[in-house]
């Protein structure tokens, strides 16, 4: 039996079952983003607060996009606009929105488990639109859908992340969610941003240093975005940075034949990685764009339009079912 | 004069434990024995409870002056004495800091009005514990401060702390500190390990603490001043503790009830699990324990640390350090420790009376002729802590809701009941 989803927090706790079904249900709504008149009415009448407490510019339009052609209605709050530089709590802010009774909340926030926050006081659908360094569900089940889009399925997966995995919340729900299918998740980026401990957030992580080392039999490697602020913490000069672990074209070639690559933006062309890898047939960075709309709609029609997420009946039994 | 009957009389110092009859007259103990007849006296049945030294906490912060929406003197005072507590140290980082006569004197008199437990300031050991310039300690002294500290922070750099010590040891006064390296620390909010990675929350390595407990306990060796390190949570730090002791300086350390009952497993999203240093690793919580049974360790402390709830209840990142925690504190101790077969009742009741005592030079001890503050306690008693029957105007714990064995009935500071259950 699924569990009815209240909130999406984090891909931590949900089980494979649930993460299927969601993207199963996202499959209908990744061919409508093809179709050439984009609004259903499912969510007319319903209003999603987007509150955005830290700056977005892709994942803020995704929902905005998603919640609009399902016809819901939006209320943006952006942090440059809201009240929390005149020293408001982020709850009352919070309190201030759910008064005008939006149907859900989405949320994005530099602070790690600010989504549980709110979702713990208020009486809202809560979605977690990327939270400190914590999580960013939407991001890993659409990098999921993606991959199983182009592989078919889930299970079993060599997994490659390069780059900043301390501080990306990124990493961590692909780590969860494709741990959940038994992928074998190899870490590789400067030590100090990939620290022992992140081997204990599942089984099979492995941490590598030599970036050739970790793209060996990967059949999906995952670019993260160096945050430029944190190569002063301590410094790291972006030249090192490009020697060691930048993806190029050679260094791909390692990996397993037609291994996808995904960035999950913004990207940044030179420095982690190589235009032409962005650009090759084995990038799916617009296709995880389109995905997002697809994945967003999915769960904003089912946790703000009420729909129950209900064990699917059993002919929908997902693909992705372990082989044993 | 009040007669304290039954109770297993529990003393330290003089190795008593057994039942007897404690007699107190006015702010005196006129007589320990069996059976005991003063006809005039009020009788407090202590049938069933431990009578005990006045435990003194030698870690708290009152808020006052200047944070009276968190805490004031007289109810920190009062939460206190709910905990079974006869007299409590108050570190000086109120606002004004508590770096100079005047402030020392205000607190003082604003405690004497609260007719509680008796509150012993600790002053800065830095003007505006800024770690520049030397505070005025021997005015201070003058004025009654028993310890000086710049806690919430470490006395800023070596340099001033072997100034600080040198000039303490010649006041026969003892330096605390609260051992951080604030380039390790580095804006972190928990114990760096699994937990943080898993939460995403910025860690503080456990060497954040360790690094500068080695920098005190050196200089400690090179000045020979009493040197008492706070709320002690790792592993290296203890070890420095044992060393120094093994080479007989005058090195002495404290753990709180959080630190030796949670670990860095219980975080989670609620900022009543964010407190500096951060809650330990189990490996680490486990030596804490070891240190207190074997005598590394020289007192229990609570680091009573209240804040209102609006600053509380915000993002884990954006919260203040510190729960409240002079309530918990023997039933943490009772319930964690005793009951658990871990430490004897007698240890327990040293670690909250003649430790934190020796830390300051005192001695404390149930005899006749000594003064009569006492603590009556319930080994056994269960019952839930609520933080709604608290006097303390914060609520900041984790331990709301939590049920115990032990606690404490009642607290008498110079021969009076200050509470009682």
């Amino acid at each position: 039996m699924l569990q009815r989803l209240e909130h999406l927090l984090g891909i931590e706790d949900l089980t494979r079952e649930q993460i299927s079904f969601i993207l199963d249900q996202a499959a209908p709504f990744q061919e409508f983003q093809r179709h050439p008149l984009k609004k259903l009415a499912t969510l007319r009448g319903k209003t999603v607060a987007l509150a955005f407490f830290e700056n977005s510019t892709r994942t803020r339009i995704s929902f905005a996009t998603a919640a609009a052609r399902l016809g819901a209605d939006t209320m943006n709050l952006q942090a440059e606009s809201s009240s929390l530089k005149k020293g408001e709590s982020l709850l009352d802010t919070v309190r201030t929105l759910e008064a005008m009774r939006p149907d859900g909340i989405v949320i994005r926030h530099s602070s790690s488990g600010a989504p549980q926050l709110i979702a713990d006081r208020l009486g809202l659908p809560v979605v977690n639109a990327g939270d400190g360094t914590h999580e960013h569900p939407t991001q890993a089940l659409l990098d999921a859908l993606t991959i199983r889009d182009r592989r078919g399925s889930l299970d079993g997966l060599n997994l490659t992340i390069l780059g900043d995995i301390l501080h990306s919340r990124v990493a961590r729900s692909n780590i969860f969610l494709l741990s959940k299918f038994g992928a074998n998740i190899t870490l590789c980026g400067p030590s100090m941003w990939v620290p022992r401990e992140l081997q204990t957030l599942a089984p099979h992580i492995r941490r590598v240093s030599r970036i050739e080392d970790a793209l060996k039999t990967a059949d999906v490697v995952m670019v993260l975005r160096v945050q430029t602020e944190r190569l002063h913490e301590p410094a790291l000069a972006p030249e090192e940075y490009i020697l060691g672990y930048q993806l190029t074209p050679a260094r791909l070639k390692l990996a397993n034949p037609g291994a996808l690559v995904l960035h999950p933006g913004p990207m940044i062309r030179g420095l982690e990685i190589d235009p032409a890898v962005a650009d090759g047939p084995q990038s799916c960075v617009l296709d995880q764009v389109t995905n997002g709309l697809a994945i967003r709609m999915a769960l904003l029609y089912h946790l703000v339009g009420g729909a129950a997420v209900e064990a699917p009946p059993a002919k929908e039994k997902p693909k992705d079912s372990p082989k044993d | 004069m009040l007669l304290i009957k039954n109770g297993r009389v529990l003393d330290p110092v003089s190795k008593i434990d057994s039942v007897q009859d404690v007699l107190l007259d006015g702010e005196r103990i006129a007589k320990i024995a069996a059976a005991i007849s003063a006809p005039d006296a009020e009788v407090f049945d202590a049938t069933g409870m431990v009578v005990a030294p006045g435990f003194l906490d030698l870690h708290c912060h009152l808020r006052e002056p200047g944070q009276e929406m968190s805490e004031t003197i007289e109810t920190g005072a009062r939460s206190a004495a709910q905990g079974g507590f006869t007299a409590v140290c108050c570190m000086p980082n109120t606002q004004p800091v508590n770096d100079n006569a005047g402030i020392t004197r205000g607190i003082l008199e604003r405690a004497a009005a609260a007719k509680s437990v008796r509150v012993w300031p600790i002053g800065a050991a830095s003007v505006g514990s800024k770690g520049e310039a030397l505070a005025e300690i021997a005015a201070m002294k003058d004025a009654g401060i028993v310890a000086v500290s710049d806690d919430g922070k470490p006395v800023a750099t070596a340099r001033l702390m072997r100034q600080v010590m040198d000039y303490c040891s010649t006041l026969d006064l003892p330096v605390i500190d609260h051992c951080e390296d604030p380039s390790l620390f580095a804006g972190g909010v928990m114990r760096e390990g699994p937990r943080s990675i898993r939460l995403g929350l910025k860690g503080i390595p456990a060497q954040s603490e360790s690094i500068c407990a080695g920098r005190d306990v050196e200089l400690a060796g090179l000045t020979h001043a009493r040197l008492h390190l706070a709320h002690l949570s790792t592993t290296g730090a203890l070890e420095y503790v044992r060393l120094a002791k093994k080479n007989g300086l005058q090195v002495t350390c404290e753990v709180t009830p959080h630190h030796f009952t949670l670990t860095d497993e219980d975080v989670r999203y609620d900022t009543h699990y964010k407190m500096n240093p951060p809650l330990a690793s189990r490996a680490d919580r486990d030596a804490l324990i070891a240190g207190l049974v074997n005598g590394t360790v020289d007192a229990i402390a609570t680091d009573h640390a209240p804040h209102h709830a609006a600053s509380k209840d915000v993002e884990f990142d954006r919260a203040p350090f510190g729960i409240t925690g002079f309530e918990t504190a023997l039933a943490l101790g009772l319930s964690e420790l005793v009951h658990t077969g871990k430490m004897s009742l007698t240890r327990l009741v040293e670690l909250f009376t003649t430790g934190p005592a020796r830390v300051l030079g005192l001695h404390r001890k149930l005899a006749a002729g000594e003064i009569a503050d006492v603590t009556v306690f319930s080994p056994d008693q269960s019952w839930t802590y609520r933080v709604g029957d608290s006097p303390s105007k914060s609520h900041n714990t984790p331990f709301n809701g939590r049920a115990f064995k032990g606690r404490p009935t009642a607290t008498i500071v110079a021969g009076r009941f200050i509470w009682r259950q």
